[in-house]
């Protein structure tokens, strides 16, 4: 099968990417990039913080969208069973899977047996996360991503590196030559002439994609929601490719995380005022579809729910990292996310980049491998992303949390370094005579450099911090000796 | 901590008639370790700090990270640890914490704390005293009474210095890139120096704004607001 | 086991603390649901939001709705035109008698016809004024869903009625439709995208064009 052509454009693979601080700095190493995720995060938070502030009851929107969401995560079994039931009453055939490779397969297996060589797909996050394009290619099935920024990315031979817009690390320039050489090779080439102006070449994307839809037999979405009362599936789009892929082919397969469920239809209002303000900065997106089973005579007259598990009931099962399920998938946290702007998505080695992902990733996949030990320390901990959850994940003390289990893990094999210094920083801080002893030390140093800053200098640990940025010498009176000097007598 | 910073803390707090007393015993709030996942180090710092602390009617500390700390995570690592005793004293304790220009604003009821400092100045609000201890626009409340300053306002001022504490250690390239941008904007005001209400934002901004030659200088709150015309507290 | 019940179980275990097993009265939702926004002027806030997407916004009376379907078809240059089941023979015979290209979805028009009709005609089931939204059900006069899809320009009736101020009143009147399966597709402005550089280009997939006539 190896010597096999591909179907679609070979992308590169996540496991090539090392640990966040290795990669950052070679993220960090492309000027154009970063100018593009300046650009972009600038411009989207601006945007979201826009149409935040036109809501009166924004704070009490988020609240009831975290209580909503915690009610579903408590009570998640009792919801999908109902939801399951509503789904096959409606039409719906629903699977079970309990993590990607199972998801993959039952979604390969329907294929096969509609006997289809390829199939439209709205952007997913939950089918990158379980690398579906790359499973249906293996088994003879070409998967066409339709959005826009998904096929900039299929055609690049790309990753996505947000959640929202997948080639925000991109500009026009760089689309524009990406739909120039790769389009004709995969169907209708990009127009003669293209200019980079977004309008034409969201137009090429257009004339290139509908070939495609007019043909397929098959589609593939993920879902926002899942209305467990009525079995009814919500997706949210903007382009258009959504509505085609949920309305054209006979045979829709919808892949969804099984904390993506709502109790009512009545729960949607919270959602649908926040997620596209949040996400877009738009007062809504342009479409939102919403199907309950099948509908005679329109539409897909076969429809499936895959309810994915890979690794969700691990997040679910620690009280402390719950709430990372109530997510919704917006990205505020990502646009305004500082570290998140200067290294862009890549570097977080999974689909999921940004706050988001550095918490959600090591729940989902454990502590086993290097770059999910590293993803929790991926962050200042400054604390905007908390203010930006429209559904108030506490992403600082999961962080924090996640960081303790880091530790415990770590140490739970052998002894650290790291352990080692925090011990003994642990000691010198548990009284003020340990404080005192270390203050000598440092005062000692300080009479000893004399001058006011110090440069750069191979001090462990420190090297690096002072190859950019200068310090002052440590003071050669402490204020302990201040004190006792000018107040010692109270 | 920079000595300048707590001897401006004590003698501002005397200029305004209260009475200032250091414990010796007292250290730090541990947040380094706890934020660093190291929950059983850091809980001998709780314990310190309620030692130190317990009998006084407030605790102020002119940082709002540390004030952050021991309001938001001391009572947490009792918690973790099992020992309600302790969990209730420091939930009490940190009740009586105050943040240096939380203590100003809203217990002593001053803002214009009679200081004085001829220069322009830029003000950074660092992440822990805006988003976790939710100062607000204390210090500019403070800042704006100060006679003879000329605030300017700092482009992109709440976005992150990078420092992070161990953040910049384990993730120095990103670090000293969000502390570039940060002095990019600082020296963009023209400022002569920039101020914050915690000393390890600056000491990243500064270290860079000093590796650059940028002739700006960092400076804390607290110096700037017990600086008068009689006693210049810049070193 | 098979899937099911193992992710059942799972689920069980992870949620072992759990121990109130009304999920209402466990989680208690701080949240008034359907409730209306304090508009002054319903009407006004629908028509700036929707003109807002880049759309056009049109009012008329009832009697004046067949020649303002005409005339935006003139407007927006379209040759041809789909008409679902259901519209009001009065705006019906209006377009007919403009001399227009008339499709009819029965028998149900393939996808390559339907690519190439230049425009769709629809009523909705409700307009939203705060989010500029229109909601359509599927319902008569409103076709199934490929034809308000592939035709390029979507003009779009909505009466005053329908209009009210926010989403959370939306969904309280879509509800009943949406219990009863209805397919429910809302549309707010045309097709756009902000995939490059974050800068909003109306037109992709979908309807590039969006008229909308309210019935005042």
């Amino acid at each position: 099968m190896s010597t096999r052509e591909r179907l679609t454009p070979e992308p590169p693979s996540w496991l090539g990417i090392p640990p966040f601080p290795e990669a950052a700095k070679a993220e960090l190493g492309k000027a154009q990039q970063r100018k593009n995720l300046r650009h972009a995060t600038a411009t989207i938070r601006t945007k979201r913080a826009i149409r935040a502030a036109e809501v009166d009851n924004w704070e009490e929107l988020r609240t009831a969208a975290a209580q909503i969401k915690d009610r579903v995560g408590r009570h998640l079994d009792h919801y999908l069973v109902q939801a399951e039931k509503a789904m096959t009453e409606a039409g719906i055939t629903v699977h079970w899977a309990r993590d990607g490779d199972e998801a993959n397969r039952i979604v390969g297996e329907i294929a096969k047996a509609k006997g289809v060589d390829e199939v439209v797909k709205i952007k997913s996050m939950v089918t990158q996360e379980t690398d579906l394009n790359e499973h249906l290619e293996e088994i003879g099935i070409a998967a066409w991503e339709t959005d826009l920024a998904e096929l900039i990315v299929q055609l690049g031979h790309d990753l996505p590196s947000h959640i929202l817009v997948p080639a925000i690390h991109r500009n026009r320039s760089e689309e524009r030559e990406i739909f120039t050489t790769e389009m004709g090779r995969y169907g209708t080439p990009a127009p003669e002439g293209l200019s980079d102006e977004p309008a034409e070449l969201a137009a090429a994307a257009r004339t290139h994609l509908r070939e495609k839809f007019l043909r397929a037999k098959m589609a593939i979405s993920g879902g926002n929601f899942i209305v467990a009362e009525t079995g009814t599936l919500v997706i949210v789009e903007s382009e258009g490719n959504g509505r085609m892929c949920l309305t054209l082919p006979e045979t829709l397969v919808s892949v969804v995380g099984i904390e993506k469920i709502l109790p009512t239809v009545e729960d949607l209002e919270v959602f649908l005022k926040l997620l596209p303000r949040s996400s877009t900065g738009e007062r809504m997106n342009p479409y939102n579809s919403f199907w309950t089973g099948v509908t005679p005579g329109d539409g897909p007259q076969d429809l499936h729910v895959v309810l994915l598990d890979n690794g969700r009931t691990n997040v679910l099962a620690d009280p402390e990292g719950r709430a990372t399920l109530r997510c919704i998938r917006c990205s505020a946290c990502l646009n305004i996310c500082p570290v998140y702007e200067r290294v862009g998505g890549h570097a977080y080695g999974s689909p999921y980049p940004g706050p988001i992902g550095a918490i959600l990733g090591p729940q989902l996949r454990g502590l086993d491998e290097a770059r999910d030990r590293a993803l929790p320390y991926a962050s200042t901990l400054c604390g905007a992303c908390n203010e930006v959850c429209p559904v108030k994940i506490p992403f600082t003390d999961i962080l924090v949390h996640l960081r303790h289990k880091v530790a415990e893990y770590k140490t739970s094999k052998h002894p650290t370094v790291e352990q080692g210094l925090m011990k003994g920083a642990g000691w010198v801080m548990s009284d003020g005579r340990h404080l005192a002893l270390a203050q000598r030390a440092s005062r000692t140093a300080g009479l000893l450099v004399k001058g006011r800053w110090l440069g750069p200098m191979p001090i462990p640990l420190a090297g690096r911090w002072l190859q950019a940025r200068d310090v002052e010498a440590p003071p050669t009176e402490t204020f302990r000796q201040w004190w006792k000097k000018n107040r010692g007598d109270k | 901590m920079k000595p300048s910073i707590p001897i401006a803390t004590v003698k501002l707090l005397e200029r305004l008639g209260c009475t200032v007393s250091y414990p010796e015993k007292q250290t730090c709030c541990g947040q380094i370790m706890t934020n660093t996942g190291y929950y059983k180090e850091a809980l001998p710092t709780v314990r310190n700090y309620v030692d130190s602390f317990e009998d006084y009617d407030y605790i102020v500390g002119p940082s709002g990270s540390c004030v952050g700390s021991v309001r938001e995570q001391h009572a947490m690592l009792a918690h973790r640890a099992g020992d309600g005793g302790l969990e209730e004293a420091a939930t009490a304790v940190a009740g009586r914490t105050y943040e240096l220009t939380e203590f100003l604003v809203d217990v002593l009821g001053v803002t214009d704390v009679g200081a004085y400092f001829p220069h322009r100045v830029t003000y950074h609000p660092t992440c822990h005293s805006m988003r976790i201890t939710k100062v607000g626009d204390r210090p500019l409340q403070l800042l704006r009474a100060v006679r003879g300053i000329d605030l300017v306002e700092l482009p992109m001022a709440d976005q992150c210095c990078g420092f992070g504490g161990t953040f910049s250690v384990k993730n120095p390239d990103v670090s000293i890139a969000m502390a570039s941008d940060k002095a990019r904007h600082v020296r963009s005001t023209d400022a002569e120096y920039l101020v914050a209400g915690d000393q390890a934002c600056l000491m990243n901004i500064g270290g860079i704004l000093h590796r650059q030659r940028s002739g700006i200088h960092t400076i804390h709150i607290a110096e700037i607001l017990a600086s008068t015309e009689k006693e210049v507290s810049v070193a | 086991m098979s899937a099911r019940e193992e992710v059942l179980r799972r689920i069980r275990r992870a949620t072992k603390d759990v121990t109130e097993p009304d999920p209402a009265l466990d989680v208690p939702v701080d949240w008034t649901y359907g409730r209306a926004l304090d508009t002054p002027d319903v009407l006004a806030d629908f028509v700036e939001k929707v003109e807002d997407y880049k759309a056009t916004v049109v009012r008329v009376d009832e009697a004046g709705v067949g020649q303002a379907i005409v005339d935006a078809l003139a407007e927006l240059g379209a040759m041809s035109t789909v008409l679902p089941d259901g519209l009001p023979s009065q705006w019906d015979e209006t377009v007919v008698d403009s001399g227009i290209a008339v499709h009819r979805d029965h028998p149900e028009l393939s996808r390559a016809e339907l690519n190439v009709i230049d425009a769709v005609v629809t009523t909705a089931a409700v307009g939203m004024a705060d989010s500029g939204t229109i909601a359509l059900d599927h319902g008569e006069g409103q076709g199934r869903r490929a034809l308000t899809l592939l035709p390029d320009r979507h003009i779009c009736v909505v009466r005053s009625d329908q209009v009210v101020s926010d989403v959370p009143e939306g969904i309280a009147r879509l509800a009943p439709g949406i219990r009863s399966r209805r397919p429910v597709t809302w549309v707010s402005g045309g097709s756009a995208t902000s995939d490059i550089e974050l800068i909003r280009v109306e037109g992709v997939h979908g309807p590039r064009r969006l008229w909308v006539i309210l019935v005042d």
